[in-house]
């Protein structure tokens, strides 16, 4: 891999975020680091959801289902043995990994809608095994008790807010690098055609099994923090739709064919969210990124990419 | 150098049989012409070949200079591109959204040819020129013929002892048709393939070919041992070439 300005931004970005949140740089209300957290998860989600649903054209309408598996993995972990946060994260990843890989294989033979109904009906099935398993709270939820304060953050919102700060930059170098890579050409000759992928010696049931497995992976990361952040996981929230929805609109909305669309996609809609969230009503956000979808899918179907792009070249 | 036996194989889709035991050798250096009309199994045919169709009886084998005999039947597309054998489809069935250069990186996935991926770009570039010039466009924004040409030349990049055509003709002017034809007859000296070619243009097809197959109904109606002997024929001057 060659390093380039877009790593020295994100190392940039990541020493700004470490400083801000151990220093205090920045004497902001913490609520901003609360509303930041909700806006860096949605960064990492709908990056992950990218790989697969934007590079290679599979829609996958399961990501509320990797998310808490993601969750209750951390869960798992801290009722076992009171696990530390940064062994939460690998594992998590890891078991979402593997559920990506499973889902893949169960899933080989589907493609458009099909696909998209099987993953939500993954989901779907996920939510009831959690519901009825007592060991992490059935559908009473789980509590898990965490500090007030963490060493040298202070705060521990901070702290959380920081970790995932540091997962977004992961998972958006990850895209970036597939993207480029020669992986990322034989997923978008998928999405153009698959059957010609095929024929031309793509190996097409690798890469969509190297897709799932990524993807997975990272929304399997960005839950594990998500008990900590709340405090307390349930069923209904770990496997609300909202992840799911949120993660399809926002590459849909940035540009699904770069990693740069589901990241300005998700810095635009969940930092709308959350504004509308304290100054209208926390109910009103499905309404919001159901209104910009429909006027994306209209004006601009490539996505805000897409439209830069467009005026770009009618400048030149 | 290879060449490629297929023996008695029936296949369909769901319920429809397509091919009703179908025999059909092409050898080594040879082109070979699969004639007939739409709707009467010549796709199917080349794409039980490629394994994109499985043949629910019958076998398809590869035999290797080698003397090796591989059988065909159950293996993936890309394992069948791996052993040297290429397809340029039906509608051509281009990477629309990617660039040229990309399409053809694309045809280069056959281990054998990655490291000379360089070499056979300057080789499509020098075999058509108008693809060198157009490396950076969008494939789908080229016109029919020349998304022809780099259907072909995709093909190509997998280094194939067997080029399989399916219908190279379809939706092209005829002077297209033509220049394509002449095309293929070109490369494949030059790259010593054996050439399948699936056309309904009996007066195309028959000028590069060695010998052919007329196939009606998912049958072999005909098998002609000389493009002459093809041209000749009865039923091909009645109901195909139209004198």
């Amino acid at each position: 891999m060659r390093i380039d300005a877009f790593h020295v931004t994100a190392l940039a970005i990541a020493l700004l975020g470490a400083a801000v949140t151990i220093f205090d740089l920045i004497p902001v209300n913490k609520f901003y680091f609360f509303a930041g957290y909700v806006v860096l998860q949605y960064v990492v989600l709908a990056t992950a959801w990218n790989i697969m649903g934007g590079y290679m054209g599979y829609v996958n309408f399961g990501t509320a289902g990797f998310f808490a598996v993601g969750a209750y993995t951390s869960v798992v972990l801290y009722n076992l043995m009171k696990a530390p946060l940064i062994l939460m994260i690998p594992v998590s990843g890891a078991v979402c990994a593997l559920l990506g890989l499973g889902m893949g294989y169960l899933t080989l033979r589907l493609r458009g809608v099909f696909f998209a109904i099987a993953t939500l009906a993954m989901a779907i099935v996920l939510e009831t095994l959690i519901v009825n398993w007592d060991y992490v709270g059935g559908a009473t939820g789980a509590y898990i008790l965490r500090s007030r304060e963490i060493a040298p953050f202070g705060d521990y919102v901070e702290f959380l807010f920081f970790v995932m700060l540091v997962l977004a930059i992961f998972a958006v170098t990850v895209a970036r690098w597939i993207e480029r890579s020669k992986m990322g050409r034989g997923f978008a000759a998928i999405r153009d055609d698959e059957v010609a992928a095929e024929c031309t010696g793509v190996p097409t049931l690798r890469l969509k099994l190297v897709a799932t497995t990524v993807s997975g992976f990272l929304m399997g990361v960005a839950g594990a923090p998500f008990v900590l952040y709340v405090g307390f996981v349930e069923p209904s929230s770990a496997f609300n739709l909202v992840y799911a929805v949120n993660s399809i609109a926002m590459p849909m909305i940035g540009g699904a064919t770069t990693w740069l669309g589901p990241l300005i996609g998700a810095l635009l809609l969940g930092t709308v969210q959350q504004v509308a969230t304290v100054t209208i009503s926390s109910e009103l956000n499905l309404l919001i990124v159901g209104g910009l979808l429909v006027f994306f899918v209209i004006a601009a179907p490539e996505g805000i990419v897409g439209l830069v792009r467009k005026w770009r070249g009618r400048g030149r | 150098m290879s060449r490629i036996v297929v023996v008695d194989i029936e296949a369909g889709y769901g319920s429809v049989r397509v091919l009703h035991g179908v025999s059909v050798q092409v050898d080594s250096g040879e082109t070979v012409a699969l004639l007939g009309t739409n709707g009467n199994g010549k796709s199917t045919l080349i794409n039980c070949i490629m394994g994109i169709v499985e043949p629910t009886a019958g076998s398809i084998t590869l035999e290797t200079d080698d003397g090796e005999s591989i059988d065909l039947v159950g293996r993936t597309p890309q394992e069948i591109v791996e052993l040297g054998i290429s397809l340029v489809p039906e509608g051509r069935r281009l990477f629309p959204l990617l660039t040229v250069e990309e399409n053809l990186m694309l045809g280069a996935y056959r281990k054998s040819a990655r490291q000379r991926i360089a070499a056979n770009l300057e080789f499509s570039f020098e075999a058509f020129p108008v693809l060198g010039e157009r490396r950076r466009q969008l494939a789908g924004s080229m016109s029919g013929g020349e998304q022809q040409m780099l259907a072909i030349a995709r093909a190509l990049m997998s280094e194939p002892r067997v080029l399989l055509v399916d219908e190279p003709s379809v939706g092209l002017a005829p002077i297209l048709v033509s220049r394509v034809i002449a095309k293929i007859r070109e490369l494949k000296a030059e790259r010593n393939l054996t050439v399948l070619m699936a056309e309904q243009n009996f007066n195309q097809a028959i000028k590069i070919a060695d010998r052919g197959y007329i196939i009606v109904h998912g049958d072999i109606a005909f098998s002609a041992s000389s493009a002459a002997e093809l041209s000749e024929n009865e039923m091909v001057k009645q109901y195909y070439l139209g004198v």
